[in-house]
């Protein structure tokens, strides 16, 4: 038999799909691309990025920085033309995680890099390589993400707790909840992962006789079967947390207590 | 009786074109029974293949409007009618003539995948004990009708022509049935990694969305897989793990 295909191939962006088959695409690249673009913004500010007990989350944990470092304050070896911020040795972590996520990857193939545009939709280009080879091959690195990822969740928990804390009182106010239910999203989101899922179980093929993995891996199971809900609610989450943290460090919102 | 527009396709390994007919559309009809009734009385020569019209044999695959679908269980009421409705063969796949086209190929390349390969049996009469959650997750891929609308839909098969180099999300729904069955002892990652190039799969889960028996093909076996490609290849701990007898 021929290997002739039955419709010859259409061009890019060419299909006979009567629905809105571009909204998705633009909406994620539109979405992703305002997030990015924000991060980016907010990261080179290098300041507003605490208010009372609040940090941001994207400044956490400050390691090197001027409010409570774990390390220390600006390097003397760092470059004096270089803008100095303490986002710049956070921001990789849990942003590899989301450029490595399985989610993420087909969402932003599509929306950033057209393969494919969108399902049976034509393509701009010939040449494909996947995740086969350099570069893409590196998104193997996946659940090493997730590793540096739960020791995010577990700074940002610390950060939620500091943050009904105030002068060494019990407080809150609405940047307590807003931390709180930051890093709730991105619990929701972290132990969703598929590559946590794998490893909490799915590399076993007789899980019965272990329980506890069992339950785990349902539970993880569960939050994967919404893992771009998550992901898109975290995300948004996590930059509003910024913003506000930085909304109130300006001294344009006022963070109103509770008690 | 209310009428609809197909637009049909109609050709043979040498090319061909889309042939309009004008035929009737009554509640409950679904394109299988409008392609019927245009076989009848307009077209007796058009070429179409179909089974069981219950969506149960996966035979009557095309694409409706652009996307790939059963035309049994495509109802004319989920499509506009006043607007030609089209209907193509699946790109991915040669031609054989109309809306028939030559699936022989996912039949090929299924004979590369390592066949199952049992433990000894548990029990002296040579029968074997399961336990139903470890065989639950392996039962969604035998849902599978090898409809081959998942193979059709896949840009790297449909745009790009690896058939050479990627089995596709019909061959890795089955090689996880294998990989993932708890009586199986074989291993496939080297397989998956190499001739089924499982690495050419990005993500776009557009085989799931098309999938009639809603099978999460991209979450439950293509991920899993290249999980397990992961653990094999890409992961020194999970190798280092390994060598110390730790699955």
């Amino acid at each position: 038999m021929s290997n002739f295909p039955a419709v010859q191939a259409r061009a890019f962006g060419r299909t006979m799909r009567r629905d809105l088959w571009w909204v998705q695409p633009l909406a994620v690249f539109l979405g992703l691309g305002a997030f990015v673009v924000y991060a980016t913004w907010a990261a080179f500010q290098g300041a507003y990025y605490h208010f009372g007990p609040y940090l941001s989350p994207f400044y956490s944990p400050e390691l090197l920085g001027s409010w409570h470092p774990w390390i220390g304050g600006k390097p003397l070896w760092w470059p004096a033309w270089l803008i100095f911020s303490p986002a710049f040795f956070v921001l990789w972590g849990p942003g590899g995680f989301r450029l490595s996520c399985y989610y993420y990857r087909g969402a932003y193939y599509k929306a950033f890099w057209a393969d494919p545009p969108s399902c049976a939709v034509g393509e701009p280009r010939k040449l494909y390589l996947g995740e086969r080879s350099f570069p893409l091959i590196v998104q193997n690195i996946h659940r090493y993400f997730f590793y540096i990822a739960l020791f995010f969740i577990g700074d940002l928990a610390y950060d939620a707790w500091n943050g009904f804390h105030f002068d060494g009182h019990w407080g809150m106010g609405v940047g307590s909840l807003v931390l709180l239910v930051n890093v709730v999203l991105l619990s929701l989101y972290t132990f969703g992962c598929h590559s946590f899922r794998h490893l909490s179980g799915g590399v076993l093929d007789r899980i019965s006789g272990r329980p506890v993995r069992k339950r785990v891996y349902d539970c993880v199971s569960c939050l994967n079967g919404h893992h771009m809900r998550w992901a898109w609610i975290s995300l948004f989450w996590v930059a509003f947390s910024d913003f506000y943290i930085r909304m109130c460090a300006m001294g344009i919102w006022h963070d109103w207590r509770f008690f | 009786m209310a009428t609809a527009t197909f637009r049909i396709w109609r050709g043979d390994p040498n090319g061909g074109k889309f042939h309009e007919y004008v035929a009737e559309a009554a509640p409950g009809m679904v394109v299988l029974d409008a392609v019927h009734a245009i076989q009848a009385s307009q077209a007796n020569d058009l070429a179409v293949r179909w089974n069981c019209k219950a969506g149960k044999c996966g035979s009557c695959s095309a694409e409706i409007n652009g996307m790939p679908r059963l035309m049994c269980m495509t109802r004319l009421t989920q499509l506009t009618l006043d607007k030609p409705i089209t209907i193509e063969p699946m790109h991915t796949f040669p031609v054989i003539k109309d809306l028939v086209t030559d699936v022989s190929r996912n039949f090929r390349a299924k004979i590369q995948i390592k066949p199952f390969k049992p433990r000894k049996p548990d029990a002296p009469d040579g029968t074997w004990r399961m336990a139903q959650p470890d065989v639950d997750r392996v039962q969604e891929f035998r849902k599978c009708i090898e409809c081959f609308l998942c193979q059709d839909v896949c840009h790297v098969l449909r745009e790009h022509h690896l058939h050479d180099k990627f089995w596709g999300p019909r061959l890795y729904v089955y090689s996880a049935a294998l990989e993932m069955h708890p009586l199986d002892v074989e291993d496939r990652s080297g397989e998956l990694r190499g001739a089924g190039g499982i690495g050419y799969c990005n993500i776009t889960k557009c085989c799931t969305k098309v999938c009639p028996e809603s099978i999460k093909i991209t979450d439950n076996a293509i991920i899993p897989l290249k999980e397990r490609v992961v653990d094999h290849f890409y992961d020194p701990l999970s190798r280092l793990f390994r060598a110390f007898g730790a699955k």
